[in-house]
């Protein structure tokens, strides 16, 4: 039932979109090849899904992503579970970090393209580089935060690190890297497309910039819708993960 | 034979930058298979003086010796059962058990029934699946005292064990606790600041006060294993803890003329 109204709102939510973008076109004097009505873009979509071209893009820029976010996220936590044990040495790095992280990654942008050329990398790093510092700041503050109960116990039951960190530091500090893990995705997902505009011959960020170049503002409006979707789609995919695994943690919210 | 000996031990704290005294001149000497229940109001240091036996944190003067040895950490054969349980939420009931068999090198079908053995000895056995989440307070304090017997340690030190449990429960569990005392024959010492609970299953009382937290008598229960709540003798003992406590108001008798 729930299900059935979440979607009927959806439903509502994207008519309404539609609507207002149907009226802005309709009352405006834009070009219509600059200013496509919704029909055109859908149309433009249909052009791409049937051509393949689309899939393709897909393709690259979803290999860009999990590759950049799925090691980014892996580094973070490791890191992270370390720096939190080790709050001696976080305090030395901990300054550094807060320095790099109001650093949009695209300003690394052209940085990494001297040193790596256009291609795969640059889109990598970026996503890297949007992932990293969320999970690494919400790891540490995760591990710094657990219920001193657990350490305790695991104290004396004998359990000793390397067994301690993963029996209970990284379950016990789980639910809040699993929300920062969560945040990561959509910064890293935004931050694709910007890096792929720059630094890439191919993926849905660099699609936009070949519409531009080709004055197809139709392939443009339903590329982004695209980008859209997936990145929706990503989000459901984690949050449905994210609650099993809390499920299986017996319930913490 | 002394099992247990704490001599002239004190335990003080930084307190923005000020000394604080959490107990001293604390000396008291303990047997094998003892009851024994540190008593007193809240800032006794009651709990401290628990916390430095278990390791957990040592004393600043004088010593603490378990089997001739000074304790400097916790170990395995002496186990702490906490007020708020300290299960692991992320694992099932027999997981929990077995938590402090997988340290010890004991194979897995022989911790299933360790475990096994243990959770039925505290009435879970339908709930070894469940998660710590899905029980009440009592059951998952019973949790952990099963997780506490499976790895057979010589002392089980208990911080207020049932302090967050309502008294109907926490009088069911007082009389498994001391049901399981005797058959398992452990060296056991209790925190509490509640008298009934001390006089119900202690061999003897160690009656504190605050300020600074001391030791300011040792009584031994004479009541047998088994105790009844409303029994004559029961109640003297009680008394008695009372007075101690200089909790009896002396009665004056009014003559009107």
């Amino acid at each position: 039932m729930k299900k059935l109204l979440d979607l009927k709102n959806i439903m509502i939510s994207i008519l309404l979109v539609l609507i207002i973008w149907q009226i802005a076109f309709s009352v405006s004097n834009f070009d219509n090849a600059l200013f496509p009505s919704p029909l055109q873009a859908f149309q433009a979509l249909l052009e791409m899904i049937s051509s393949g071209v689309l899939f393709v893009h897909i393709g690259s820029s979803m290999f860009r992503f999990v590759i950049g976010y799925v090691s980014a996220v892996i580094a973070a936590v490791l890191l992270g579970l370390i720096l939190g044990r080790l709050p001696k040495l976080f305090q030395y790095i901990n300054p550094a970090v807060q320095l790099l992280r109001p650093i949009s990654p695209m300003a690394w942008m052209p940085f990494i393209v001297l040193l790596f050329g256009i291609g795969d990398i640059p889109a990598i790093v970026i996503i890297f580089i949007a992932g990293f510092f969320p999970v690494l700041l919400s790891t540490v503050s995760a591990v710094n935060g657990i219920d001193p109960i657990y350490l305790k116990v695991a104290k004396n039951f004998g359990i000793r690190q390397p067994q301690a960190m993963w029996k209970i530091i990284f379950p016990a500090s789980f639910p809040q890297i699993a929300n920062g893990i969560h945040l990561a995705l959509g910064t890293a997902w935004v931050f694709l497309v910007a890096g792929e505009m720059v630094g890439a011959q191919s993926g849905l960020g660099y699609l936009i910039i070949d519409a531009r170049n080709n004055i197809r503002a139709d392939i443009l409006l339903a590329d982004i819708i695209v980008i859209g979707v997936i990145g929706l789609i990503l989000d459901m995919f984690l949050k449905i993960a994210e609650k099993q695994i809390l499920n299986a943690w017996g319930d913490i919210t | 034979m002394i099992y247990i000996e704490i001599q002239n031990a004190c335990k003080t704290f930084l307190q923005n930058n000020e000394k604080f005294t959490a107990f001293e001149n604390v000396s008291l000497s303990i047997e094998k298979g003892e009851f024994i229940c540190l008593l007193g109001p809240s800032g006794c240091g009651k709990s401290t003086l628990l916390n430095a036996i278990a390791g957990f944190s040592p004393v600043t003067e004088g010593s603490i010796k378990i089997n001739g040895k000074e304790v400097r950490e916790p170990s395995v054969q002496n186990v702490t059962i906490f007020q708020n349980y300290g299960l692991l939420p992320w694992r099932s009931v027999q997981k929990n058990v077995e938590l402090g068999l997988e340290a010890k090198k004991i194979s897995k079908s022989e911790r299933h029934k360790i475990a096994d053995k243990y959770i039925e000895m505290v009435g879970l056995s339908d709930f070894k699946k469940s998660h710590p989440r899905q029980l009440s307070g009592g059951m998952q304090q019973r949790v952990s005292i099963a997780r506490a017997l499976a790895v057979n340690p010589d002392i089980i030190f208990m911080d207020e064990p049932f302090g967050a449990l309502d008294a109907i429960t926490r009088m069911k569990l007082q009389d498994d606790i001391l049901t399981i005392s005797r058959q398992e024959k452990k060296t056991i010492i209790l925190v509490t600041h509640d008298i009934e609970e001390a006089v119900f299953l202690a061999d003897r009382i160690v009656i504190m006060t605050a300020n600074p937290g001391k030791i300011k008598s040792i009584l031994t229960v004479p009541l047998r294993s088994h105790r009844e709540r409303t029994a004559g003798d029961f109640l003297q003992v009680r008394d008695k803890v009372f007075e101690l406590f200089n909790m009896k108001h002396e009665e004056n008798i009014e003559y009107i003329i």
